[in-house]
């Protein structure tokens, strides 16, 4: 409304929408913008998992702290194979680009395939932590620990439900513009986690394991 | 509309570049350093060559240019005017992020600077 008046005082376009002289954004741009919205929103809730854990670091309540719990070894590991999956990810969606359907779904597969490998360590890891007495209810650390570790650890799973989806997906209804929204939605979720794992091995297995 | 509007319009947060060549370039570059820097991270954290005190600094940076690198080279995030909307979203994001950190871990260790000396009675009272 004062737009509409105010405008032509002002020298105006009196048909100025206020969306710029260009109108709305394609949607192709307003999607993933949106989804990106929605990941740094996941990251400040990361950001609260960090805080409490990096509070709590040190209430181990005589319990076991994490040098005695953590296996570096098994971190490296866990650490190259979410790198390679974020990596094969962006090539899968730059086959997706080109409509090359076997190569996407070839990609798909090796990006899923390190996930599973990711989450299958963790979970090896949790399932020993938990059998020597080291669960979530022994101290505040370890609470915090499994909270944090465990949300990324959600993440992931969610992700591979969501690749395996989205290859169905594409195989049925092709590169269509609305699939390749949510295969570009898809790869900015899974490089996220991979940025959110840069700072879980380092401020939690690193940091937490020197001497 | 002509090639120069198309050039000033907005990116979306993630697209890669045109061509296969760099686009692939990008990738295997940022994945080059990536494992770089982790692999100096996990040297980092295991070396007795290094002033012990200094270590944490050092991962915190190491962790912050591989969060960079991952921006850059897989998110490809840019200082071009298509991705201003994209590059500042991602400034507020990490804004709320430090003052969510910075300011929990202040005020948890004033906190527990300031906390009372046990007293031994009001200790076995809450045992009792």
């Amino acid at each position: 409304m004062s737009g509409a008046t105010l405008g032509p005082l002002l020298g105006e376009d009196s048909e100025n929408s206020g969306l710029g002289h260009r109108g709305p954004e394609s949607k192709s741009i307003v999607v993933p913008y949106g989804f990106w919205l929605f990941i740094l929103s996941d990251i400040v809730l990361f950001s609260a998992l960090f805080a409490s854990y990096a509070a709590l670091v040190h209430a181990t309540d005589g319990g076991p702290a994490g040098k005695d719990l953590f296996d570096r070894t098994k971190v490296a590991v866990e650490t190259t194979s979410l790198l390679l999956s974020s990596f094969t990810c962006g090539l899968a969606f730059i086959a997706g680009k080109r409509s090359n359907m076997l190569w996407t779904q070839a990609w798909l597969v090796v990006t899923g395939l390190f996930g599973a490998i990711f989450l299958a360590i963790e979970l090896n890891e949790f399932a020993g932590m938990i059998a020597m007495g080291a669960g979530p209810q022994r101290s505040a650390f370890l609470s915090a620990f499994f909270t944090l570790v465990g949300c990324h650890g959600a993440h992931i799973t969610a992700g591979l439900l969501w690749i395996g989806t989205m290859m169905a997906q594409i195989w049925v209804k092709g590169f269509s513009p609305r699939m390749m929204r949510r295969f570009l939605c898809f790869t900015l979720f899974w490089h996220a986690l991979d940025i959110v794992w840069v700072a879980i091995f380092t401020v939690v297995y690193l940091m937490g394991t020197t001497p | 509309m002509t090639e120069r509007d198309k050039s000033a319009n907005d990116v979306a947060p993630g697209q890669p570049h045109d061509k296969l060549l760099n686009e692939v370039a990008s990738y295997v570059i940022g994945l080059f350093l990536a494992l770089v820097f982790t692999a100096t991270s996990f040297w980092v954290a295991s070396t007795p060559v290094l002033w012990g005190p200094g270590i944490g600094v050092g991962l915190a940076v190491l962790a912050i240019a591989q969060m960079g690198i991952h921006l850059v080279f897989f998110l490809h995030l840019t200082s071009g005017p298509d991705n201003t909307n994209n590059v500042l979203a991602l400034a507020f994001g990490v804004l709320v992020v430090f003052l969510i950190m910075a300011g929990t871990l202040w005020i948890m260790a004033n906190l527990n600077g300031n906390m009372m000396p046990p007293d031994p009675l009001t200790n076995m009272q809450m045992q009792g």
